[in-house]
């Protein structure tokens, strides 16, 4: 597969309409949560939109392109 | 003794080998009376083989071992006539309950269609499977199983394997054509030929118990997370004959084995779980840490290795003892017909090639099992938390969880052994899988399509609407007349006359569950697993498919090339 192929699923260019207030709506979920409060949230919440999308490629590429300098 | 039970201890017997002047040669030895050394011994009988059984004890297992039995481990054992004993002994179970805390998760059912002789899985404790086992094993002249004999020593050469046996009456030498190790886990065998035994050990320690007692809760598997009794950690119930329970309850890494074992600290920690007014009695007690781990090859020369010494994997999912059978229906018909002369010694190739390849799915589902039950980093514990507390709402969690993915055959779909598929078909019965069982009558009696499959090459064959005795008669002595005689199975829609000796799908189940239409032609291993299918039956493609199903295919003809070209 080439490289082209590799990332044509996930989707990279601006798609959200608002896209300060979604950042704020992550940013203040972690309101008062302790780290691991934070932690089992965002694990949640990856789980949700991972189901959400059900798509393996995208999925995979998404966890390519956040491990990427890690 | 009555039919429900069968004898546990054995004696030793010293044998005539014992005092031969040079070492008596036997066309197999296998090392290990456990289910998968029995079982094979019952496979190569039923083949006409003899063969010597030598086990380093004279008792079926002791303490807490394998007890879940599967559907497909069920129809092997019933193919070596064990099979009923088993299922009648047995507790016949197929649904669960997961639990988080307090509230129940969700519920399954495993087997939630009809129409199979065996149930999804029975419980049965692996001391009386190996009683019932042993008992067959007796009405076999061909057997011999010496107690007592214990291997101490291997010389695995081109011409066959000289092994060194210790029994109470000292050492004595055996020769071997072929030598098959099911000495399990600490497998001698592995020792003595140095081989390495890699994968990972879960860093968690289990307590493990079978507890005896009168109590009304179901025949299902009720597993819970973070029950209250047993806070932060994972807990398992599950029923067993004689009113023996099986109870797990995971302990922690940090938690001391010696203490934990101590029936003062057991059975508080019981108590706990099944309320203060139960009455129960400790059959067995001990504390487990779990691996999963494989030989990387289960053919070494002359000696295979089968069951718990090619492979071990964490109980859960029930995959050991199961997987070990199904290593043994691979092996024993491949190993009949080269001994015999009918098969290359490349049909022997395919052993490891094929229960590798299901070790490799058995070990990827019960390391993600254990890792789930036993989370290795915070991370992960964190997504494991974040399932099990989504699992409430949502529908998707549950799916997730994962409390151990009950063990199922593998499907051999990369074999060499297989025929490419024909177009036009859907289903599961691709070429690779293993044969799915429905109800039939024959000459006017209900019985089961399996019992007729397997054993020999088999062709499963739905007649066309203008079949006719004759018809079939001559399609029955054409396989009959192939190099490897096929047995022709035929099949007819329910409604119609199927002439003498061929079957009725009595509730159009093998007609579902096969994808068949008038002339649909199956090539079936005396395995029971499908090896070529097409829609209309041509000869030149069944000579072809039977030479590929006997190792004697493209890929397998050049690796024997290969070998003789570099032992030139
Ligand atoms: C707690 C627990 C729960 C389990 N639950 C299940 C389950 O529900 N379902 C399932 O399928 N599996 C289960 N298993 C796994 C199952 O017990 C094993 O997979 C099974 O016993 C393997 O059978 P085997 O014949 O390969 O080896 P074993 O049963 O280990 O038999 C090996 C035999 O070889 C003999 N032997 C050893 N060394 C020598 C020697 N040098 N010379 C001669 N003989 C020798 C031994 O005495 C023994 O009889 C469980 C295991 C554990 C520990």
């Amino acid at each position: 597969m080439s490289a082209q192929q590799m990332t044509a699923q996930l989707k990279s260019e601006a798609r959200l309409t608002r896209p300060d207030d979604i950042y704020q709506v992550l940013i203040d979920a972690h309101r008062d949560l302790t780290p691991e409060q934070s932690q089992a949230f965002n694990s949640r919440l990856v789980l949700l939109l991972a189901n959400h999308i059900g798509d393996d490629e995208v999925i995979a590429e998404s966890v390519e392109a956040a491990r990427k300098g890690l | 003794m009555s039919e429900g039970t069968a004898a546990t201890d054995f004696t030793y017997q010293p044998s005539p080998d014992q005092s031969a002047a040079t070492p008596v040669r036997h066309p197999v030895v296998i090392i290990g009376a456990g289910p998968v050394g029995l079982a094979a011994a019952l496979d190569l009988a039923q083949r006409g083989r003899k063969v010597v059984v030598l086990d380093d004890d004279n008792t079926v297992s002791t303490g807490s071992r394998a007890i879940c039995w599967s559907k497909r481990a069920l129809e092997i054992m019933d193919r070596l006539s064990v099979g009923d004993a088993l299922v009648e002994k047995g507790v016949t179970w197929q649904k669960g309950k997961v639990f988080f805390g307090e509230e129940q998760l969700y519920a399954f059912d495993l087997l939630p269609e009809e129409g199979h002789r065996m149930p999804a899985f029975i419980n049965l404790q692996q001391y009386h499977f190996e009683a019932f086992t042993v008992r067959e094993v007796l009405k076999h002249p061909e057997i011999d199983l010496r107690w007592n004999n214990r291997l101490v020593g291997v010389d695995n050469r081109e011409d066959g394997v000289t092994l060194t046996i210790e029994t109470p009456d000292g050492e004595y030498s055996l020769v071997a054509d072929y030598m098959l190790a099911a000495d399990g886990a600490r497998s001698a065998t592995r020792r003595l030929l140095g081989l390495d035994f890699k994968g990972q050990i879960f860093k968690d320690r289990f307590l493990i118990a079978d507890v005896i007692m009168k109590a009304d809760f179901p025949t299902e598997r009720w597993f819970w997370f973070d029950p209250p009794f047993n806070k932060g950690q994972s807990a398992l119930l599950h029923k067993q004959p004689d009113d023996v329970w099986r109870i797990d309850l995971q302990l922690g890494w940090d938690a001391d084995p010696e203490e934990e074992r101590k029936p003062e600290n057991v059975i508080p920690r019981l108590k706990a779980m099944l309320g203060n007014d139960v009455d129960f009695e400790l059959e067995w007690v001990s504390v487990y840490t779990f691996q999963c781990r494989r030989l990387e090859k289960f053919r070494h020369g002359r000696i295979f290795f089968i069951g718990d010494s090619a492979h071990q994997v964490s109980p859960f999912g029930a995959r050991g003892a199961n997987s070990g059978l199904q290593d043994i229906d691979n092996l024993a018909w491949k190993l009949d017909l080269v001994l015999d002369g009918k098969a290359p010694e490349s049909l022997l190739a395919s052993y490891h090639d094929e229960r590798a390849f299901a070790a490799d799915e058995n070990i990827l589902n019960s390391t993600r099992s254990t890792d789930f039950i036993t989370p290795k980093s915070d991370a992960s514990r964190a997504f494991r938390d974040a399932v099990l507390d989504l699992a409430r709402d949502h529908g998707f969690a549950r799916r997730l969880v994962n409390s151990g993915r009950l063990s199922l055959p593998s499907t051999y779909s990369d074999s060499g052994l297989n025929s490419p598929d024909s177009p036009g078909f859907i289903g599961a019965m691709i070429p690779g899988a293993p044969c799915v069982d429905a109800p039939v009558t024959l000459d006017g009696k209900d019985t089961w399509l399996l019992h007729h499959l397997g054993g020999d090459f088999c062709a499963l064959y739905f007649a066309r609407e203008t079949e006719t005795a004759e018809s079939l008669a001559q399609l029955r002595d054409n396989l009959a007349a192939l190099e490897m005689p096929v047995k022709l199975v035929a099949v007819f829609p329910p409604g119609t006359t199927a002439p003498a000796g061929a079957l009725t799908d009595r509730d159009h189940l093998a007609d579902a569950r096969y994808d068949s239409r008038p002339g649909t032609f199956y090539l079936i291993r005396p395995d029971q697993h499908v090896t070529a299918r097409w829609r209309q039956a041509d000869p030149q493609a069944i000579r072809g498919a039977l030479q590929r199903a006997l190792g004697k295919g493209p890929a397998s003809a050049e690796a024997d090339a290969e070998k003789e070209g570099t032992a030139a």
